[in-house]
């Protein structure tokens, strides 16, 4: 357990009325570290058993191809090798993959591995089990598969057109789901504009936050009792397992999740479900445990990117006065060959339709469209990313266009303080913050007041200097009621998160989550929120590390996704630790011959009472009497078990679907970014020279926890906004299959960034917290905004692009016409 | 014809315990120390030597363990990280790793603490451009490197006691 050295200084409110200092809000050092910074952690290929096979996938070199002829004959005769399993005998022995769109996206076939067809390159076609690693590798290259080369679709924007391929026989157009949003009154915002700003295309590239542990899995299955034990990195095992339990014909409680410590995960191991299918189907077959490690080559091109989205004929009424009226536009997302998460995405975005502004009136043709690459799934920012860039992009090209201060418009258009909660035109209530307020801050980081005298001083040395701002929000707790606006046959809603707190024998006070962290502190976090309430250090709560499904705190929507822990994790263990609290008062009243728990109070580890201290009972024997002295108990106290589970649900109500109207996620944390660039005219190389980040995520648990996730996820942002990028030729290969030539920021290329925090507590939340950590890629609209200021006296550009790699930046600077002709303004 | 060599006895020390082994000719130095000493805390995050996770010390050498074979670690001295901390006492970089909040997921940490560590006992007052530089070849994907660096200079400035 580690040390604590922080004191107890902060008031924070317990219960309806009560204050006392806490350990809430303190940066109490982590509980997780002692054992990751020895190298102790338990990582999952750390994970080890007798006999173990390793698992290695043949994959398909092609995007699009019929499977003709699969033999695996060679790879069996090699000594070591244990078995393979093949398409045929996953579609025999399993069930597709349960869709979540309504037909007819949602009638195409997923299985754990190709069956008929391959759709995207690095597609696992065979997997073949070997006595070590390298052996597993040598047999995958002996399997032959005999492909017949079909054409692949790779363009989104013409993937729905009538002459293109099919990739799914069952998917006509290639269009996996389609709806149209309406909300306000687009026509009349139309009609009342005095500028129409049009921008012809918008397009947001395809990434990911590529975790440094790959995904993977060790699979052990009893024969005796049909269960399978997954010890893996999934972090998101309560889909996982509503995904694999049909898909293998079991019950849920026949897949037992576990997990310790995870290398990172942003999203991207929430879809392995597929290859954990794959392993199952090995372990029972093979009859012993099986590793798969998946290579870095294959996390880039056979994972889960982020999706890729274009956005068309975008249009934007304003007023004279730079009031900014709404938008219309036609968004076709790409979700690659498969859908595993999707298509949440086409409603996710919703959470945040407004963006941080006030406008009413949107109209948005949303399509999503299968194409020939990797599928696509969560990535940090899931699907509000891409809005938010969206609509920071309209911001600031109608700034451009209309040559208004893009400071000035901002807060002309931002929502206001006083006018939270804000309800949004599509029903959602953003809960607290204050965005104008945020962007002062954000703009005193970088010293915007002297920025003109900078961009003098860049010009003498022959730069462009330019200041962007990003404007995004991290929404967090989401309702699943969501989903049934993309299929209103699910039965999903609300959302839920599981804690267990008790009180053991020796007095050991001991917590399980539900969650599956991968770097989020949760141990730490959750043992202040303990302490604060147990009236103990954080030292004395033991905060088990990691997540197994069979350790009862588990529920439907248990995991580590979507931002929300300091919300839902921490509700749950607020609530499990406030019941355990009062068994204990109930406890020890009895004992002190207290009249009621009203008379007592806990302290130190004792329960007290309140009119005489001296009469104190150690936790130490609360828990022994419980647990093993129980006869000395009143009959009326034995129903106490010191031992509670507490679920936390937010208080979500069904949307309604005929309007796509409603609450999507509880919490709205902010975060508003601006940064600083200076390019190099002559090459387009460009350096971010300065950069603020301003979060707003209502109470932190922990600042110094808050601020680690700002850094990082503007960290991603960044490298998402100026290097990384998944790009594709024209057979459909991913030409950035490593870190090679996937370039994510090394320590040399991050620019000083300096951070600032405001709090608006949340109104809705149990501790007045928000989720956060996600942080919404203020960075990617931050960049594009810095690029295209620094470019306007270069012959005004528009920057139309979240990718803006230096060669991008040089072809804006060579050709600004091109890029002009993407933007009209008709003036009313 | 003569039939190639395909594995081979080695003797490497390795945080100060000498260890023998049969290892295939192509067993990478990070797997003989993952697999066949169980020495876990080395970790892979790439099959390309870009992300360092795997960093080790090899006879005061910091050396991408998963870019060099185990043979070629014969004789050698191998310091991990689970070398660092001595007898339950961190090393003060792993305390200060801890302090400056300089690790999330902590999968990068192990070759981030080599790395730190191969600078400091070469250099033992580094610029940030400097510690930048030794951990350039580290990737982190959690922290955006500030308290990393943070870290490693208030080590070198001996703030941090282990």
């Amino acid at each position: 357990m580690s040390e604590t050295t922080v004191t107890t200084d902060q008031p924070i409110t317990l219960g309806e009325q009560e204050v006392a200092p806490g350990f809430i809000g303190q940066n109490v050092p982590r509980k997780e570290d002692r054992r990751l910074v020895q190298g102790e952690g338990v990582f999952v290929d750390d994970v080890k058993r007798h006999g173990m096979a390793y698992v290695h996938f043949a994959r398909s070199p092609y995007a699009h191809a019929a499977i003709a002829r699969i033999d695996v004959s060679r790879a069996l005769e090699l000594e070591g090798v244990y078995g393979t399993l093949i398409g045929e005998e996953v579609a025999a022995e399993t069930d597709a993959f349960f869709q979540i769109a309504p037909p007819p996206g949602g009638d195409l076939k997923d299985y754990a591995l190709a069956v008929g067809r391959v759709r995207h390159v690095g597609e696992p076609v065979v997997a073949v089990a070997a006595a070590t690693r390298e052996l597993a590798r040598d047999a995958a290259e002996l399997v032959e598969v005999d492909y017949e080369p079909l054409e692949p679709v790779l363009d989104p924007e013409s993937a729905a057109a009538p002459d293109m391929p099919q990739l799914h026989d069952e998917v006509p157009s290639n269009t996996i789901w389609q709806g149209n949003f309406d909300y306000g009154d687009y026509d009349a915002a139309l009609a009342e504009a005095d500028k129409v700003v049009r921008i012809k295309r918008l397009h947001f590239h395809r990434f990911s936050s590529t975790p440094l542990e790959t995904s993977g899995a060790v699979v052990e299955y009893n024969r005796g009792t049909g269960q399978w034990t997954i010890h893996s990195n999934n972090q998101f095992p309560g889909f996982a397992i509503i995904m694999m339990a049909p898909a293998l014909r079991v019950g849920m409680d026949k897949l037992r999740f576990v997990s310790q410590d995870i290398g990172g995960g942003f999203g991207n191991k929430i879809c392995t479900h597929v290859q954990l299918v794959a392993m199952c189907l090995l372990a029972r077959k093979l009859r012993r445990a099986v590793n798969w490690t998946e290579w870095r080559t294959d996390q880039h091109t056979a994972n889960s990117h982020g999706n890729e989205r274009v956005f068309l004929d975008v249009e934007v009424p304003v007023k004279a006065d730079g009031t900014l009226l709404g938008f219309k536009a036609r968004m076709i997302d790409d979700c690659g060959a498969y859908t595993r998460y999707e298509p949440l995405g086409c409603i996710i975005w919703a959470q945040v339709t407004p963006g941080c502004y006030r406008w009413r009136h949107v109209r948005v043709d949303f399509s999503q469209v299968c194409t020939n690459k990797s599928p696509c799934g969560p990535n940090r920012g899931y699907s509000r990313m891409q809005h938010l860039w969206f609509t920071e992009r309209i911001i600031d090209i109608v700034a451009h266009e209309l040559r208004v201060d893009p400071v000035e418009i901002r807060k002309r258009n931002y929502i206001r303080a006083d006018e939270m909660p804000y309800e949004t035109p599509n029903g959602c209530v953003y809960d607290s913050g204050d965005y104008a307020r945020c962007l002062d801050e954000a703009l005193a980081l970088i010293e915007y007041d002297g920025i003109e005298a900078k961009r003098r001083d860049a010009e003498s040395r022959g730069r462009l200097l330019g200041v962007g701002i990003g404007s995004t929000l991290d929404s967090g707790t989401n309702n699943f009621g969501q989903a049934t606006l993309v299929n209103p046959e699910l039965q999903f809603s609300g959302n839920n998160e599981v804690a267990t707190v008790k009180l053991d024998i020796f007095g050991e006070i001991v917590v399980t989550l539900g969650t599956t962290p991968q770097g989020q502190s949760h141990e730490t976090t959750a043992a202040q929120v303990v302490a604060d309430i147990l009236q103990v250090s954080p030292d004395d709560v033991n905060v088990r590390a990691g997540h197994d499904s069979y350790w009862n705190s588990h529920a439907g929507f248990s995991g580590t996704y979507a931002s929300q822990f300091a919300v839902t994790g921490l509700g749950a263990v607020k609530g499990a630790t406030e019941t355990l609290a009062g068994q204990i008062k109930q406890i020890g009243a009895a004992i002190l011959g207290a009249d009621s728990p009203d008379d007592v109070e806990l302290g130190g580890g004792f329960v007290k009472r309140k009119d005489n201290p001296e009469a104190a009972l150690p936790f130490m024997a609360c828990g022994a009497i419980v647990n093993a002295n129980n006869a000395v108990l009143p009959l009326e106290l034995r129903e106490l078990t010191l031992n509670c589970r507490y679920v936390y649900v937010p208080p979500h109500q069904m949307p309604d679907q005929e309007r796509k109207y409603g609450n999507l996620t509880l919490t709205y944390a902010t975060q508003i970014h601006a940064c600083v660039v200076e390019v190099d005219p002559e090459t387009g190389v460009y350096e971010i020279v300065d950069y603020g980040a301003v979060d707003d995520c209502g109470v932190r648990i922990n600042p110094q926890i808050v601020e680690g996730q700002v850094q990082g996820a503007t960290a991603q942002a960044i490298g998402a906004a100026t290097h990384e990028t998944f790009v594709y030729d024209e057979d459909g290969n991913l030409l950035t299959p490593n870190f090679y030539d996937y370039h994510v920021p090394h320590a040399l290329d991050m620019p000083p960034l300096k951070t600032a925090y405001i709090e608006s507590p949340s109104p809705f939340t149990p501790l007045g917290a928000k989720g956060m950590g996600e942080g919404g890629g203020a960075g990617l609209s931050a960049v594009a905004s810095a690029l295209q200021d620094a470019l306007r006296g270069s012959g005004r550009p528009i920057v139309s692009d979240s990718s803006n790699p230096y060669n991008t930046v040089w072809e804006l600077l060579r050709n600004p016409e091109e890029s002009r002709q993407l933007v009209e303004v008709e003036d009313r | 014809m003569i039939e190639p060599v395909r594995g081979r006895r080695i003797s490497v020390e390795v945080n100060g315990e000498r260890h023998e082994r049969d290892v295939e000719a192509r067993r990478l130095l990070v797997h003989f120390l993952r697999d066949d000493l169980d020495l876990t805390g080395t970790h892979v995050g790439c099959d390309t030597g870009n992300c360092g996770a795997c960093t080790v010390i090899v006879d005061g050498l910091a050396v991408k363990s998963c870019m060099m074979l185990a043979v070629q670690a014969d004789g050698s001295s191998v310091e991990t990280v689970e070398g660092l901390a001595r007898d339950g006492e961190l090393h003060p970089l792993q305390q200060a790793f801890s302090s400056f909040h300089a690790l999330q997921c902590g999968y990068c940490t192990p070759g981030m603490l080599m790395s730190a560590k191969h600078l400091l006992d070469h250099n033992s007052e580094p610029t940030e451009s400097e510690i930048r530089r030794a951990i350039q070849g580290n990737i982190c994907r959690c922290t955006g490197y500030v308290n990393i660096v943070e870290a490693i200079a208030a080590t070198a400035r001996g703030e941090v006691s282990g």
